[in-house]
C-alpha cells in the first residue's frame, strides 16, 4: 500500500469498522451503506479527496447478500493518490444514501445506476432514468436482464414487430 | 407505432424555476436534431428572454449498451466495442482498455510497443482537438477553420490506416501489445506530418486568437471556477483553463510517458477563450512528445512473448504444435483472468478517461465500467451556461467538447 494512504486507511478502519481489499497496489475499502455518506465527507473535507472519479456498481446475481457492490473510485490531487471505497448491498430492491451533497457529479452517476442496476439513492434530488427511455421495464447491466437480440425494424415490417417488441408502449 | 408526445411540463417542474410554470419564462426544446449540440444531445432551456435561467440536459440517444455488450465478449474481442465510445479518440479507448486487461492479468509490454501507442495517441489527441478547433469555429461563424481542420485531421487518419488497416475504428492496440508492427513508411509519414502541422497551428491561431469577434463570444463567456469544476469531476482541458495543473500522464505516468519532456498548458481564466487557448497549446506539447518518442523509437518486439495471453505470429503456426494450440485456444476461448478488479485511468482529448474492470476467473469480464469525461463534463453545464445567450450557450458547448459516444456509452 502507497505511503501516504496508510494513515488514511487507518483512519477510515478505526471509524467505521471496515475491512480491506488490495490488488495490485489498489486499496478497495469495504464501507457499510449507512456509513458511506459520512466516509465520503471525511475524506473530501480531511484528506483532499476533491475528485469522485468514478461510481458505479457491479452485480453478483443470483448471490443474493451482497448482491451489489457500489463502487465510489476517489482520487485525491493534492496527495495524488487513489482509494476505492466499496459498499455491500442485499436483496433485489437496494438503497444506499445519496452522495450528492458531498459530490455534485455523483447526482448524474447515481441516476445511472438506478438507471442501469435499479440501486435507489435515498434522497436524490432528481430520480429520474436518464440513459434508458422513460417507462423502460428492467434494469439492462443487471446480470437477469438478457442480453437481447432486437430484429431490426424495416419499413415493410415495422408494424409487425411493433406488435411484439419488448419495449413500453402507450 | 408509438404516438408522439408533447413534452410535458410536470417530469420537469422540480428541475425549472417557478416562473416557467406561470408561463413567465420559456421552455424551448434544443436538439436532439440540432447541428450545434454535437450529435444527439437534447437541452431543455428554460429562457427570460434570450437569457438561460436553466439547461437541463436529456441524454442517452445514443446509448448502445456498450458495457453490456462487452460482458458478453472475451477480453480480446471485447476491445472491438471500446473503439465505438468517443469516435474522436479511438487509440486513447483502446489503450484505456488493454492498460486495464494488462493490469488484471498482469502483463508487460515491450518498449516499441509503448512507444508506437505513445506517438499514435498523441497524434489522435491532435486529431480530435482538431475536430473541436473545426467546430467551434463553426459554431461561432467562422466556417474556413472547419475545412483546414479536417485537411490536417485527414493526414492523421491516414497514419492510422496505414497502421491498422481503418481510419477511425482501429483497435490496433492488444492485450500485450500491437496488433502488427508499424510498416515501414510509418516513420517518413509521421515526420512529414511533423514538418507540415506548427505552421499550420499557427495559421489557425491567425484566424482565431485575436480575431476581435471571437473574443467578444468568448472572453468571460462560460466561467468554470475549480472547486465546481472539481465538485462535477471536470477534467481535461476545461479543468487546466481553469487553473488546476491535473494531467494523468505527468501526475500518473503510464506506457512511459515518463521519458518524455512536455509542459502541460494552464490558464487561469477559465472561460471558453480560455479553454480553446489551453487546446492550441496542447496541439504544440503533443507535437513534442510525437518527435521525441519517434526519435528514440526502440527495436524489438512488439508483443509480450508470454504466449497464454498474447496469440503467437502466423510464421509460428506452421512449424510449432504449441503454437497452433495456442492460437485455437486464445481465439475460441479466450484467457482467463483472476476474479478481481482493476481501475486503470489515462488522459484522453476530453479528461480520465477510466475503465473499471472486474474478472470472474473466466476469459469473459465480468462488469466493464467506463468513466468517461465527457459525461461528467457536461454534467457542469448547466452552472456554466446560466445566465448567458443561447448563442453563447452554443459556445460554451463547443468549447466543453463532448462527444456524445462518449457520454451514453
Amino acid at each position: 500500500m502507497d505511503k501516504k494512504l496508510e494513515p488514511i486507511v487507518q483512519a477510515l478502519q478505526e471509524k467505521y469498522a471496515t475491512s480491506i481489499e488490495e490488488f495490485r497496489d489498489e486499496v478497495h475499502v469495504f464501507v457499510k451503506a449507512e456509513n458511506i455518506v459520512d466516509a465520503l465527507t471525511l475524506l473530501r473535507d480531511k484528506y483532499d479527496f476533491e475528485l469522485l472519479s468514478a461510481l458505479t456498481a457491479s452485480d453478483y446475481w443470483p448471490q443474493q447478500s451482497p448482491r451489489f457492490h457500489v463502487i465510489y473510485q476517489l482520487s485525491s490531487i493534492a496527495r495524488n493518490i487513489t482509494v476505492q471505497l466499496r459498499v455491500p448491498v442485499n436483496g433485489d430492491q437496494p438503497k444506499v444514501l445519496t452522495a450528492t451533497r458531498v459530490y455534485d457529479v455523483a447526482n448524474w452517476r447515481e441516476r445511472e445506476l438506478l438507471d442501469m442496476f435499479g440501486i435507489e439513492f435515498e434522497g436524490h434530488p432528481d430520480p429520474r432514468r436518464i440513459l434508458m427511455p422513460e417507462g423502460t421495464e428492467g434494469h439492462p447491466l443487471r446480470k437477469d436482464f438478457p442480453l437481447g437480440y432486437e430484429e431490426p425494424q424495416f419499413t415493410f415490417n415495422i408494424d409487425e414487430i411493433d406488435l411484439h417488441k419488448p419495449y413500453a408502449k402507450e | 407505432m408509438a404516438q408522439i408526445e408533447e413534452v410535458d411540463v410536470e417530469q420537469f417542474k422540480h428541475l425549472v424555476s417557478e416562473r416557467a410554470l406561470t408561463g413567465e419564462t420559456m421552455l424551448l426544446n434544443m436538439g436532439p436534431q440540432h447541428p450545434s449540440t454535437h450529435g444527439v444531445l437534447r437541452l431543455l432551456l428554460e429562457l427570460d428572454g434570450e437569457t438561460v435561467i436553466n439547461c437541463i440536459s436529456d441524454i442517452g440517444y445514443l446509448h448502445t449498451g456498450i458495457e453490456k455488450n462487452m460482458e458478453a465478449k472475451t477480453y480480446i474481442k471485447a476491445e472491438v466495442m471500446s473503439d465505438r465510445l468517443d469516435y474522436m479518440n479511438t487509440m486513447g479507448n483502446n489503450l484505456a482498455y488493454v492498460l486495464a486487461v494488462e493490469k488484471l492479468v498482469d502483463l508487460d509490454v515491450p518498449p516499441r510497443a509503448q512507444a508506437i501507442r505513445v506517438i499514435l495517441t498523441e497524434l489522435q489527441r491532435i486529431a480530435s482537438h482538431l475536430v473541436f478547433l473545426g467546430a467551434f469555429g463553426l459554431d461561432l461563424a467562422a466556417m474556413s477553420v472547419f475545412l483546414y481542420c479536417f485537411r490536417e485531421r485527414e493526414a492523421i487518419l491516414d497514419i492510422a490506416e496505414l497502421c491498422s488497416g481503418q481510419r477511425m475504428m482501429t483497435t490496433y492496440f492488444r492485450p500485450g501489445g500491437l496488433w502488427r508492427d508499424v510498416p515501414v513508411e510509418f516513420e517518413t509519414a509521421v515526420r512529414a506530418f511533423l514538418k507540415m502541422f506548427p505552421k499550420r497551428v499557427d495559421e489557425y491561431e491567425a484566424l482565431l486568437t485575436k480575431n476581435p469577434i471571437l473574443l467578444d463570444r468568448t472572453v468571460g463567456i462560460g466561467k468554470l471556477d475549480v472547486p465546481t469544476a472539481l465538485q462535477h469531476g471536470v477534467t481535461g482541458p476545461p479543468l487546466r483553463a481553469s487553473g488546476l495543473n491535473w494531467d494523468l500522464r505527468k501526475a500518473r505516468p503510464y506506457s512511459g510517458y515518463e521519458q518524455y519532456d512536455f509542459n502541460i498548458p494552464t490558464r487561469t481564466e477559465g472561460d471558453t477563450f480560455a479553454r480553446y487557448i489551453v487546446r492550441i497549446e496542447e496541439f504544440r506539447e503533443s507535437l513534442k512528445i510525437v518527435e521525441q518518442a519517434l526519435n528514440k523509437l526502440p527495436m524489438g518486439p512488439i508483443n509480450s512473448d508470454n504466449r497464454k495471453f498474447v496469440p503467437p505470429p502466423r510464421s509460428e503456426l506452421g512449424v510449432s504444435m504449441e503454437a497452433l494450440i495456442h492460437h485455437f485456444k486464445l481465439w475460441t476461448e479466450g484467457f482467463p483472468a483472476p476474479k478481481a478488479s482493476v481501475y486503470s485511468a489515462v488522459e484522453s482529448p476530453r479528461g480520465e478517461l477510466g475503465v473499471y474492470l472486474e474478472g470472474d476467473g473466466g476469459p469473459k469480464p465480468h462488469r466493464v465500467h467506463w468513466r468517461t469525461p465527457s459525461f461528467d463534463n457536461l454534467s457542469a453545464l448547466e452552472k456554466m451556461s446560466r445566465g448567458h445567450l443561447v448563442a453563447d450557450l452554443v459556445a460554451i458547448l463547443a468549447s466543453i467538447d463532448i462527444v456524445l459516444g462518449d457520454i451514453d456509452r
